[in-house]
């Protein structure tokens, strides 16, 4: 494989990340790498997060086939070791389907955030919406008692009261 | 449309004005999308890929933006083509080089991208001068919201949009501002605003990105967290906090280039500009590396009144500031003089407008010629 910039040298290093939200193969030759300091920026390397927050065991007892309870997504034929291999999801109804084994990696990509907050589509039924309000303000909630702020923890419970 | 409509010019976002445009270069905002009721592209056989592009296609290229629109088949053009719509942050390395079925809808005046099937089957990106976060979120939200009339989004009420990766998940937002910061670079406190912006939870990369040849003392600043916090949350703490900030540092520097480091100021000013003058072969590294000095000299003229015998000479330059229309046309050396030269000599540019692809010694020597002629206009 030849070099992305110089195009001319043999590609050496090939490096997966995401930068910006972006994830970038790269395949580079020695020298244009160096020139390019890869490697020395902030990126949250992938693969490395991946391998660590999706490893089901301790290293060295991966099973060498997929345990019978692994589960796949039948919309997409995704399972983990996929997702792990690829980098990236199969299909939206995978955050669904493996959700137990995804929320750590989400904790960790996002500061601890499991929940949305934010621009919502207009045409999200309604009752969605409702759903989604409540998770906020759990979240709200979660967030108010960790800061030992009793006030707006009891305001935040009064309103979730309202919902049901 | 032919891309030589536009590659002998400097765009929008790249002209050198907008709010604190003395070191924030220009905002973006993008957002990651995909659609209900498809599979992420990773998943998807070429056929789906093809179906999701058509889709989308017709949808984008019947927006009412303000502004002419025009598709680029990604996957059909030269890879010169491709490269030079990344030196122009159209679209990224990534969508430039992946695999399968996939475009770029793009407006004239370059201030919005819709890259279809990158990582998410939609990114959408705003870019506008200076430090405009605001008007770019606004404006994004706008043309998001015209999309979303025409198709239906992959949502989930708990994880918000839902994308191809997990790290882009539930805003989808990526807030970022390129910055422009010599004097913390030549007062060696660069390391301070990397750490900052790592204790931050932010990532800091080169101007031009990944895959270009990139130098200088530019950096792109953007949030990498998408889950559990406001769209405009991300983009007040941008504005509010993180970019008053650096520009206070930077400004500072400057301050103290001129009161305590003229002569280091001016020495690297001065030998700017001779080699810009008078040098037969420049790499696009060395040129990013030298405009970055010749940059500073000139905004620290033009925001701080600064008067030393080097920036005395840069002003008095006469500089070629002709567009391709009136070439020839002579007047004083200003801030969009020196964007100009460091868009139109990446290496993509010079070989688009030159006409044919050059290897690197012709092409060090064609940007060496470009900016001896601009320089000693
Ligand atoms: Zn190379
Ligand atoms: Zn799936």
């Amino acid at each position: 494989m030849q070099c992305e910039v110089c195009q001319s040298k043999e590609a050496t290093i090939h490096l997966t990340e995401i930068a910006d939200g972006v994830r970038t193969e790269m395949h580079l030759c020695e020298q244009c790498a160096q020139e390019q300091g890869v490697g020395t920026k902030s990126y949250i390397p992938l693969n490395e997060l991946l391998s660590n927050l999706l490893s089901a065991g301790p290293k060295g007892e991966e099973p060498a086939e997929p345990a019978e309870s692994e589960p796949v997504c039948p919309n997409c034929g995704y399972t983990l070791d996929k997702f792990r291999d690829k980098a990236v999801l199969g299909c939206p109804n995978d955050y669904e389907v493996f959700e137990k084994q995804l929320l750590p990696l989400i904790k960790k990509a996002h500061d601890g955030a499991t929940c949305h907050c934010g621009k919502v589509p207009a045409k999200i039924p309604t009752d969605s919406k409702k759903q989604l309000e409540i998770a906020q303000l759990r979240q709200q909630l979660d967030e108010a008692v960790r800061k030992e702020d009793y006030e707006l923890a009891a305001k935040l419970r009064d309103k979730l009261a309202e919902f049901k | 449309m032919k891309l030589t409509e536009i590659s002998g010019n400097i765009n929008e976002w790249f002209s050198g004005e907008g709010p604190l445009s003395d070191v924030v270069i220009s905002s973006r905002v993008r957002l990651a999308r995909n659609l209900a009721g498809h599979r992420f592209l990773a998943a998807c056989p070429a056929t789906e890929k093809a179906e999701i592009l058509r889709k989308l296609k017709d949808v984008l290229m019947a927006l009412d933006l303000g502004d002419e629109v025009f598709y680029i088949g990604v996957d059909k053009v030269p890879a010169l083509e491709k490269r030079f719509l990344v030196e122009r942050h159209l679209i990224s390395q990534n969508h430039a080089f992946g695999k399968g079925p996939r475009g770029a809808v793009i407006a004239r005046r370059e201030f919005f991208t819709a890259m279809i099937n990158e990582e998410d089957h939609l990114r959408l990106q705003v870019l506008k001068a200076g430090c405009q976060l605001s008007a770019c979120i606004e404006q994004i939200n706008r043309i998001d919201d015209l999309i979303e009339q025409k198709v239906e989004y992959a949502f989930s009420p708990k994880y918000g949009y839902l994308t191809a990766c997990p790290t882009n998940l539930g805003t989808g937002i990526r807030v970022s501002v390129m910055l422009h910061l010599p004097a913390l670079k030549m007062t060696g406190q660069i390391e301070k605003f990397l750490n900052a912006a790592k204790a931050l939870g932010l990532a800091v990369r080169g101007l031009f990105g990944e895959g270009t040849e990139a130098a200088g003392d530019f950096y792109q600043l953007s949030n990498q967290i998408t889950l559990g916090v406001r769209e405009n949350d991300i983009v007040n703490q941008f504005e509010k906090t993180i970019i008053p900030e650096i520009v206070e540092y930077e400004h500072a520097a400057r301050s103290q280039l001129l009161s305590h480091d003229a002569s280091l100021l001016d020495d690297k000013i001065s030998r700017a500009l001779a080699l810009l003058k008078n040098a037969n072969l420049i790499s696009s590294q060395e040129a990013l590396f030298l405009l970055s000095h010749i940059r500073l000299g000139l905004n620290m003229r033009k925001h701080q009144g600064a008067s030393t015998p080097a920036i005395d000479r840069l002003c008095s330059l006469g500089a070629d500031v002709g567009d391709a229309g009136n070439a020839g046309t002579t007047d004083k050396i200003s801030i969009v003089t020196v964007n100009r030269l460091f868009l139109l000599t990446l290496p993509a540019h010079l070989q688009l407008n030159y006409g044919k692809e050059l290897d690197s010694t012709h092409r060090d020597a064609l940007r060496a010629q470009i900016i001896r002629s601009a320089l000693n206009g």
